[in-house]
């Protein structure tokens, strides 16, 4: 309990705020750096893996090759692969762009497959009904996708993004083993000064830091959650561990449905 | 007019939805497909607008191959219900009326006004304009879907069963409904349904489908009626149990006639002819 109380203590005094502090301080700036990582990452990681979803999701192409492939992305240990991806570039460019690139590189692809995932189950996720509705009123696939599967599948769009969020906040700590700048040094200061207030303070930080912009997407995901799309509910859906089954679990309404119209007639 | 030249459609599966389907469905007339489920009406009838492409024959529009046209011109221009309505869940009622006139262009009060007035085309209240389609009932969603259709003011109507959700009263008006309206705005349409009576109430041409969109029979409600082609049709339009041979019964009781059926099943009494 004391320990707790001390990194709390650690975290409140307006010492560690003051502009101009020795690293790691002032944390405001450690966290603004966490949240430009995270930004970046996530960012980039959309621009490839939503479109890449939203495709596969509509034409139902690719499927089981890029599952197989983002699984396999999966398994890669990201420690690993920055340290790789580290030494690889490091012999290219300077040393602090070095760091910066192979640590966003590894973030990236650690949040491409929950983005995937969502993107494509999302778009399987809506009635087949109501995109042959769609198309048989004269849309144009392009048409179909931007004001039909996009619309109804954003929850679950949002929800793929929020889980890769979480993912590379808690993972953009270990940037600072390549002397980046993030909470991570933070905790990483700590250990080398043996202070466990810091240590924890840190880790404190990172939860704290999740949780806020956790809850933030969360309102997002409710505000699009229109008519007509599925509820979309992330506890139910885990895209950090199974590729497959968070199509599994957005494909099983539709069968649902399908059964209902059926026996409708 | 519409025409069917030999047309198969055999799908992946290897079902043979329809087989060597000939026939002509005249301009501005109703052409009624009746018959059991599976038989093949929904695929002659997305044919038509290339939601389904033949594996052999041809289907001509106006002496033109659908095969050639493009299919997101071609389906703007032909009013589908579809038989699961198929209303966009996100989109209010006026919009779902308005989206193809919305796709072709048109601003978005001018649609709006104009979805209005569909709905009361289709004898819905104005007000259900700014619902969503899981806010209506089953029978008023398919009014929608009737209205979507309609929007574009397209020359040819594809109706897929779009009064099956609807109670016998309720579908009674909307056949009525259907028949003022066809007066008004004689389209070419094509109607899906397998409830005989329906067909006979609002076909021009009836066109009875056996297994596979094999043609047991086409002609007028009359003609069907007078000379049932064989067995099928006779069952089929109830003919074999004396359903359509209807004799008057005098009750004694209070001196009512009673039409009845050749079971002596009451179908209806006789009225007083007013004049
Ligand atoms: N996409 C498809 N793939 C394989 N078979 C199909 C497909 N669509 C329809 N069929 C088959 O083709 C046959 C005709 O189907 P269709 O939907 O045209 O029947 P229908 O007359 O409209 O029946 P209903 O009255 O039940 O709507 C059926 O045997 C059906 O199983
Ligand atoms: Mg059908």
């Amino acid at each position: 309990m004391q320990f707790f109380l001390d990194a709390f203590r650690w975290l409140l005094d307006p010492a560690n705020y003051v502009a101009g502090g020795i690293s790691p301080l002032p944390i405001q700036d450690r966290i603004g750096e966490h949240l430009w990582y995270t930004f970046v990452s996530v960012a980039i990681a959309s621009m490839i893996a939503l479109p890449l979803g939203l495709f596969i999701g509509h034409t139902g192409r690719g499927r089981q090759f890029v599952i197989s492939f983002t699984g396999m992305m999966r398994a890669l240990p990201t420690l690993g692969l920055l340290m790789a991806l580290f030494l690889i570039i490091g012999a290219t460019v300077p040393f602090t762009q070095a760091a910066f690139v192979a640590s966003i590189i590894a973030l990236v692809i650690l949040a491409i497959p929950s983005i995937l995932a969502g993107g494509y189950a999302g778009v399987e996720s809506v009635d087949p009904q109501t995109v042959d509705a769609g198309r048989a009123m004269g849309m144009t696939e392009m048409q179909i996708l931007l004001r039909i599967e996009i619309p109804l599948s954003l929850p679950l769009i949002i929800s793929g993004i929020r889980a890769a969020v979480l993912q590379v906040i808690a993972t953009a700590v270990i940037a600072s083993y390549i002397s980046l700048g993030g909470l991570g040094t933070v905790i990483s200061s700590g250990i080398g000064l043996n202070d466990n207030e810091r240590i924890l303070g840190g880790a404190i930080l990172v939860i704290a830091l999740a949780l806020v912009v956790d809850g933030f997407l969360a309102l997002l995901q409710r505000l699009v959650t229109r008519r007509g799309s599925k509820e979309a509910r992330p506890q139910n859906i885990d895209f950090r561990r199974r590729s497959f089954g968070s199509a599994a679990v957005a494909e099983e309404p539709v069968n649902e449905r399908k059964r209902h119209v059926q026996s409708k007639k | 007019m519409i025409e069917f030249q030999n047309v198969t459609k055999q799908f992946p599966d290897g079902t043979f939805a329809v087989k060597d389907f000939s026939l002509v469905l005249p301009s501005h007339k109703v052409t009624v497909f009746v018959g059991s489920s599976g038989a093949g009406k929904t695929t002659l009838l997305r044919m038509i607008n290339r939601m389904v492409n033949p594996t052999s024959g041809k289907v001509l529009i106006d002496g033109e191959d659908v095969a050639g046209l493009n299919p997101v011109a071609l389906r703007r221009k032909i009013g589908y219900v579809l038989q699961a309505t198929g209303l966009l869940p996100h989109r209010k009622i006026a919009d779902n009326i308005a989206s193809v006139p919305r796709l072709n262009g048109v601003p978005k009060s001018k649609a709006r006004e104009e979805a209005l007035i569909l709905l009361d085309t289709v004898g819905l209240d104005r007000s259900l304009a700014d619902r969503y389609p899981d806010q209506l009932s089953g029978g008023q969603q398919q009014r929608v879907g009737v209205a979507r259709a309609l929007a574009s003011d397209p020359n040819i109507l594809l109706m897929d069963e779009p009064f099956g959700a609807v109670d016998p009263i309720v579908r009674l008006e909307l056949q009525d409904e259907l028949n003022r309206l066809q007066g008004e705005i004689s389209k070419t349409m094509v109607f899906v349904t397998h409830n005989i009576d329906e067909a006979f109430a609002i076909a021009d041409q009836v066109v009875i489908l056996r297994a596979g969109g094999e043609i047991a029979q086409v002609g007028s409600p009359a003609e069907i009626l007078a000379n049932p082609a064989d067995d099928f049709v006779e069952t089929f339009i109830g003919a074999d149990k004396g359903k359509r041979t209807l004799h008057l019964q005098r009750r004694e009781e209070d001196g009512v006639t009673l039409i009845v059926d050749a079971e002596g099943r009451p179908a209806g009494i006789l009225g007083e002819d007013k004049g």
